[in-house]
């Protein structure tokens, strides 16, 4: 009997969860003229026209391939930097350890306002707006205090004997951060590289004032700005949405529980 | 070489970085507001603490502090509330755990920006899937007063996830023996949630507020997807009022004044969470 109850609220949470999304993916499927009646709520022909239509004319591929290259090379750079500075802070300094840390907490507080207009006056004066380039340093640099958090926790746990052992083995500080701390983080360098890559897939702001033209525009901003003639193009708009969510859910099923320990590791120990 | 001077070569990087990318802007966000900078005209004078003496005066200023006030305190509440409920109905024991938390996280991984377009159609007054289960006709983005609840309502949603992740992993850490032992001295369940349960989460709660408290206070994509601020900027929040500002009429420096007050807000509201920790950390 409680058992049972437990399974029924189960089933609610997850109605509650996913409902929105389902109800996008039934109006992408869904003919024009069927989305202006309500009921029935099932489109009678599934169709696949709204997919078709968004990805003729090739401008939200390019927007998907801006998407992928931004979120990739954010992540590589974020990764690359800021494992650098954790392994410098969990193995290497002594002093105003807990200084930095601080001073990188406090910046991931930093309002993305407070910044943004600097920032565009900045990028367009040395000629970097509506570029990849000028969303990957931004992102870049927005990542790093997660980055560092999560990796600076993970680092520590490694026993220092191993970074000694290499040490007296004749490694330099960088081959024992290359060959020995990296390899044994792997879990916790995998859990960052997921949130870094969503974060960045997902960012609107900066998006949104950084770039102008489809040179360098992201999923977000297209489907804000998503065009249309006379009215709102419900069903284009369901057929891009599902498509750039899908590679997020599968994200989500394939690494939960890396996802699960980088949120609450970026907390918990923070 | 010495470990701290190998050090400084692996900070560097990283601290450089974020020198020129988030306190240099800060730094210049701040001289921009107090400068009267009009990008079309090519107009930039200095004028001291005029922009911030005009803000005083702007009662559509006043009007998205208030609205960004409400929507902190009543998303963040709402999140706690729900979060809460969900970490604990998936802290019991059931089959397809991993299943479940995939499920609940999907909300988190999907794009701001696709779920308030997710939610406009949702809420749409004359096909929206919103109006036929609950048998409604609501205007709920035309009208004034549901129009802030309906921004609400979404951010709950995409944001409960995180919320119950986090306190999951807080119930997780809570030893199995405190319960038993509570049980042995005849505790029912109401008072195992309310002596053992709440005081062990507490730190947890606090982290997850302070995180949360700052990001609904700078809420700019949900909004301004959902409703752009409208109906008659009674859904306008801070950070979607000087973006209008920076970006749409190009007073570079009012807007500016703008951010340097949501910068201020959010670095008092960690200022005031930190102190709340701080003491309870020194009572213990």
């Amino acid at each position: 009997m409680r058992k049972g109850l437990l399974y029924i609220s189960l089933m609610l949470v997850i109605f509650y969860s996913v409902g929105p999304l389902l109800w996008q993916l039934i109006t992408s499927l869904k003919m024009d003229y069927e989305l202006t009646r309500i009921p029935p709520l099932l489109p009678e022909n599934p169709s696949l026209v709204h997919y078709i239509a968004i990805f003729k004319g090739r401008m939200f591929l390019r927007v998907i391939a801006n998407s992928a290259v931004v979120a990739s090379l954010t992540t590589l750079f974020a990764l690359a930097i800021g494992s650098l500075c954790s392994f410098g802070l969990a193995k290497l300094a002594t002093r105003y350890k807990a200084l930095i840390l601080g001073f990188v907490l406090s910046i991931s507080m930093f309002p993305p306002i407070a910044t943004v207009s600097p920032l565009y006056l900045v990028i367009r004066s040395i000629g970097l707006r509506d570029t990849w380039w000028a969303l990957i340093i931004t992102y870049t640099t927005f990542s790093l205090p997660l980055t560092i958090w999560i990796l600076t926790s993970f680092f520590r746990e490694l026993p220092d004997e191993i970074y000694y052992a290499a040490r007296v083995d004749g490694c330099t500080p960088f081959q024992s951060y290359y060959r020995i701390v990296l390899p044994l983080s792997a879990p916790g360098i995998f859990a960052t590289a997921i949130l870094v890559f969503i974060f960045s897939w997902n960012e609107f702001l900066y998006a949104l004032t950084l770039t102008s033209t489809q040179a360098s525009r992201t999923i977000p901003v297209a489907i804000a700005l998503f065009p249309g003639i006379h009215e709102i193009p419900w069903g284009e708009i369901a057929a891009a949405s599902v498509t750039v969510t899908a590679p997020l859910i599968i994200l989500v099923f394939a690494f939960q529980r890396r996802i699960i320990e980088g949120l609450t590791g970026g907390a918990v120990k923070g | 070489m010495k470990r701290s001077e190998a050090a400084t070569w692996f900070i560097a990087p990283a601290l450089l970085l974020l020198a020129a990318v988030t306190i240099y802007p800060i730094i210049h966000v701040i001289y921009l507001s107090l400068h009267r900078k009009l990008l079309i005209f090519g107009i930039s004078e200095f004028v001291g603490l005029q922009n911030f003496l005009f803000l005083l005066k702007d009662g559509r200023f006043w009007g998205a502090l208030g609205n960004t006030a409400y929507f902190t305190a009543l998303s963040v509440s709402g999140e706690l509330i729900l979060g809460l409920a969900l970490a604990l109905l998936m802290n019991k024991a059931f089959s397809g755990k991993g299943f479940v938390r995939a499920m609940v996280l999907i909300p988190w991984a999907i794009p701001t920006v696709v779920s308030a377009k997710m939610w406009e159609w949702m809420y749409n007054g004359d096909f929206g899937i919103l109006n036929y289960l609950l048998g409604t006709k609501v205007n709920w983005l035309g009208d004034p007063f549901w129009a802030l609840h309906a921004a609400i309502m979404m951010d709950v949603w995409k944001t409960t996830p995180f919320v119950a992740i986090l306190l999951l992993a807080g119930l997780q850490l809570i030893p199995p023996d405190l319960y038993s032992a509570a049980r042995i001295d005849g505790a029912g369940p109401f008072r195992l949630f309310r002596h053992v349960t709440l005081p062990l989460i507490k730190p947890m709660i606090l982290i997850v507020l302070i995180f949360r408290s700052l990001d609904a206070f700078r809420v700019f994509d949900a909004v301004y997807v959902l409703t752009g601020g409208g109906p008659a900027n009674t859904t306008e929040t801070l950070s979607v009022y000087a973006y209008k500002v920076l970006f749409q009429t190009l007073q570079i420096g009012y807007g500016s004044a703008l951010a340097v007050v949501v910068f201020i807000c959010v670095g008092l509201i960690a200022i005031g969470f930190i102190g709340i920790m701080g003491r309870r950390v020194a009572y213990r």
